[in-house]
């Protein structure tokens, strides 16, 4: 980025760096001028996130540094930040459901006399930090829980507006939005701008950014790829630069010839973020689902498991297609479906339960002798088979499952699976969070699972595992199957451009990228 | 803590260790410390009182026990999955109250007498997890109301009279061999079968996993709400044997039996480790809760402390108790993990 530098900017960031367990962000220069929304796009995982939660003072860079108006700017906390005039919005809104707006708005420091809460001193701050976001209507004591999402997040920007503040990062702003709402937020934004503070917009909603923002830096992989003025920046192009380049990467495992129908889905709907969803997978098939956060990939596999009941549609199993009643978890085993869920900790395990329990959690019937009564002796057994098929990495059986790093309890769950014997697996997002070689060993677990004649179906964040093991890709946009594609028409720019098609444009638009 | 309570069994004696021979080795160290603390309390008794340390103390203390061991081991399985039943010394009075009626006024024998009152129990029970599973009701909520229900259900039964009931019960409260009543067996035979249930059975194995986190166990494709619908109805069936082993020890149906008693249980399930939080738990360890709560009760009133101390001293120990039990956990990983280990060859 051999830019001269804004001198008129407010915030300068030089060469920022942070790194989790790999690279997040990279040698990232930025100038953030007052008076200017200034958008952040990119793939998932290109540190869009990660950007805002380094200039709002939530983590701290790795390298690099920051000035904020002439001044070393380094922030080690939210409030930090804050203090000095920089507010986020996060995605998920941080005020207190059961308390007033009033309180909400000046909770760290509410105005007091004699210990007891100053009532008219707090309602006249209140209204008059209302109505600098249009809300002059609203009665301060309403309780938070009461309004919409809309209001919610205007109120979170009141919070930011009633103290100083020069720069307002919204990320993902419109994402539980009306349109009504959205119109209010923008006029907001609009006002702001004009106030001359510096705006960050982080959002994937390419049609919002070309109405909304003046300049628009596209993230890849943790770089700066583009910064410039949008509107010489086309949709199409801010696509290219996301994706970077057009990979088409070989198969890496052994592809049988596809088998019988094993699952198939038929108008499945759940909510608002599984919408008539269809989808067939056969004996040997891995299917990947790709889509953007939050575009209801998880939700569509949740559905099809019966973890939340569809609304409507049928799911059929086996070929000639039999249709199963799938209302909870229970039934889909009982059909042959499994799932090994996003959240391992949360979802999946018994964390202070030794790897045996949870090896062999869905399969104990067979571990009895007669009737109930387990036989532990065969379970170690079973659990120590699962362990070595799975190369399993614990002191024994008995560790408890806790202690394991992330990939080996993610092959304890796979392996919980196996022992149960379900024709069809659902996965959703499998690597995540867990090193490169365990990785590589579910993807080697994955491909051996079709080669066995399992159909399954992965959810993935990251398009080149995607890429690397999956037949076909089917991908979701704001609910909706937006593609289905072959193997041989999978590319990055295709599967983005499917992905963020009903992200594009309104309602009435939706069939853009759609696949028959 | 002053439910028709008490306690015996020489403690570092036999009906444990026999039963803890069949357990895995390596459980015994889980039991080691609640044993010194009863060894120690005995030791300390006999030392403060000259006539404690008699056969007389023992079987007294040991035909007092029988109705909280009963109810503590109910109360260590619904613990266990991470529910609670306040309604059991309620379910306790009402199922006395029944059995009393079925053979004062009924004229019905013991044996149908008693299975009355089981079912009474159950129907509790049975209630309790129904509202607590199809409605997701906090079972805490629940069992209050029902505490309430069955109490006013117990007066009404008995007119709230106490009824005296004599000789009817006596083959199962009369001492017998060794001077223990056929009761304290019964409840021995449960401690051990609660024990068994909890960590030989596919059932008790899914209670653990659901007391650890539910929704990894319906993600496995285990529908939890029937196994938390069969332990809640256990609880029932336990506290209503819980009134027959009460009425069999008093001869008499009280319709105020069991105030309490249901904290008294938590608190011995509670000093035997037993998570409040579900996932953990042993029905051994909640057994030797009750005999050190017991022994405490019997010890203090036998060196002429007052009711009101007995209950000073009941609460200090049992919060001392807790704060040990969460060091033990806080400071186990290590130690955890050689144990299970220890554990594997075996």
């Amino acid at each position: 980025m051999a830019r001269a530098g804004d001198p008129a900017a407010l915030l300068r960031i030089r060469g920022l760096g942070k790194s989790y367990a790999a690279p997040v962000l990279v040698d990232v220069e930025l100038d953030l001028v007052g008076g200017e929304v200034h958008a952040l796009v990119g793939a998932n995982g290109a540190g869009k996130s990660t950007l805002a939660r380094l200039i709002c003072g939530i983590d701290q860079a790795d390298t690099g540094e920051m000035e904020l108006e002439g001044a070393a700017y380094a922030p080690r906390g939210k409030r930090e930040a804050e203090r000095l005039g920089v507010h986020l919005i996060p995605q998920e809104l941080n005020l207190i459901a059961t308390l007033s707006v009033a309180e909400n708005l000046f909770l760290p420091r509410l105005p007091s006399r004699f210990g007891m809460l100053d009532r008219p001193r707090l309602e006249a701050a209140a209204r008059a930090a209302l109505a600098t976001v249009g809300l002059d209507g609203l009665d301060p004591w309403t309780v938070v829980g009461g309004l919409g999402v809309g209001h919610q997040q205007l109120v979170e920007i009141a919070k930011a507006l009633a103290h100083p503040c020069r720069m307002l990062i919204l990320d993902e702003p419109t994402a539980a939005l009306t349109s009504p709402e959205i119109e209010t937020l923008f006029g907001e934004i609009d006002r702001l701008r004009r106030a001359g503070v510096a705006l960050v917009y982080v959002s994937h909603r390419m049609e919002e950014i070309q109405r909304i923002a003046d300049r628009t830096t596209v993230l890849r992989d943790g770089r700066v790829v583009h910064t410039g003025p949008t509107a010489e920046l086309p949709t199409a192009r801010a696509l290219q630069l996301m994706v970077g380049r057009e990979v088409a990467r070989a198969m890496s495992r052994e592809r049988a010839a596809p088998g019988a129908v094993a699952l198939t889905v038929e108008g499945l709907s759940r909510g608002e973020l599984v919408d008539n969803v269809s989808f067939t997978v056969r004996r040997g098939e891995i299917l990947g689902v790709a889509g953007l956060v939050g575009s209801g990939r998880t939700e569509l596999l949740r559905a099809v498991f019966g973890a939340d009941a569809p609304d409507a549609g049928r799911v059929l199993v086996g070929d000639p297609p039999r249709r199963v009643k799938i209302e909870q978890p229970s039934d889909a085993v009982r059909a042959g479906i499994g799932m090994v869920p996003e959240d391992r900790k949360e979802q999946g395990l018994l964390l202070q339960e030794p790897v045996r329990v949870n090896a062999t959690l869905a399969r104990l019937s067979a571990m009895t002798h007669r009737g109930g009564w387990l036989d532990l002796e065969a379970e170690r057994g079973v659990a120590e088979q699962s362990r070595d098929a799975m190369a399993v990495r614990c002191s024994s059986v008995e560790q408890p499952v806790r202690e394991l790093s992330g990939g080996n309890q993610q092959k304890v769950l796979i392996g919980r699976w196996l022992l149960r014997d379900v024709d069809v697996l659902l996965f959703d997002e499998p690597t995540r969070g867990i090193d490169v070689e365990a990785k590589e060993m579910v993807y080697r677990v994955l491909g051996e699972l079709a080669a066995a004649g399992k159909a399954l179906v992965v959810v993935s964040s990251e398009l080149e595992e995607l890429l690397a093991i999956c037949d076909r890709i089917a991908v979701m946009s704001a609910g909706k199957m937006a593609a289905t594609l072959e193997r041989d028409e999978c590319t990055h720019e295709r599967i983005m451009t499917a992905a963020f098609s009903n992200y594009l444009s309104g309602p009435d638009a939706v069939l853009h990228g759609a696949s028959a | 803590m002053n439910p028709p309570t008490t306690t015996t069994a020489e403690p570092g004696r036999s009906p444990l260790a026999g039963r803890m021979g069949g357990h895995l080795q390596g459980a015994a160290a889980e039991h080691l410390g609640l044993v010194l603390v009863l060894a120690l309390l005995v030791g300390m008794f006999g030392a403060l009182s000259e006539n404690f340390l008699s056969a007389l103390t023992f079987t007294t203390l040991a035909n007092q026990i029988p109705a909280l061991t009963v109810v503590a081991v109910g109360m260590t399985l619904v613990l266990v999955i991470g529910g609670i039943d306040l309604s059991v010394g309620s379910v306790l009075a009402l199922s006395g109250g029944i059995l009393g009626v079925a053979l004062t006024s009924w004229g019905l024998p013991l044996w149908l007498g008693a299975l009355l009152a089981l079912g009474v129990g159950l129907l509790a029970g049975i209630v309790n997890g129904w509202v607590t599973v199809a409605w997701a009701v906090p079972s805490f909520i629940v069992t209050l109301g029902m505490l309430e229900i069955a109490r006013g259900s117990a007066y009404l039964v008995t007119a709230s009279q106490s009824l005296y009931v004599g000789e009817p019960v006596q083959p199962l409260g009369a001492p017998t061999a060794l001077g223990l009543s056929p009761t304290w067996f019964l409840a021995i035979l449960l401690v051990a079968a609660g024990q068994v249930t909890l960590s030989r059975t596919i059932f008790g194995r899914y209670m653990i996993a659901i007391g650890t986190n539910e929704q990894a166990v319906r993600l496995s494709g285990i529908d939890p709400r029937p196994v938390k619908m069969i332990v809640f109805a256990l609880v029932g069936v336990l506290a209503g044997l819980g009134g027959v082993f009460s009425v069999a020890y008093l001869e008499t149906a009280d319709p105020n039996a069991g105030i309490g008693i249901e904290l008294a249980a938590i608190a011995a399930v509670v000093i035997g480790g037993t998570s409040l939080m579900g996932g953990r738990g042993s029905v051994v360890n909640s057994f030797l809760g009750v005999l050190i709560i017991s022994v405490l009760q019997v010890g203090l009133a036998q060196i002429g402390a007052s009711e009101p101390v007995k209950r000073v001293v009941t609460g200090a120990v049992i919060v001392l108790a807790v704060i040990l039990d969460s060091y033990r956990h806080r400071f186990a990983p290590r130690g955890e993990v050689w144990r299970r280990l220890r554990k594997t060859p075996g």
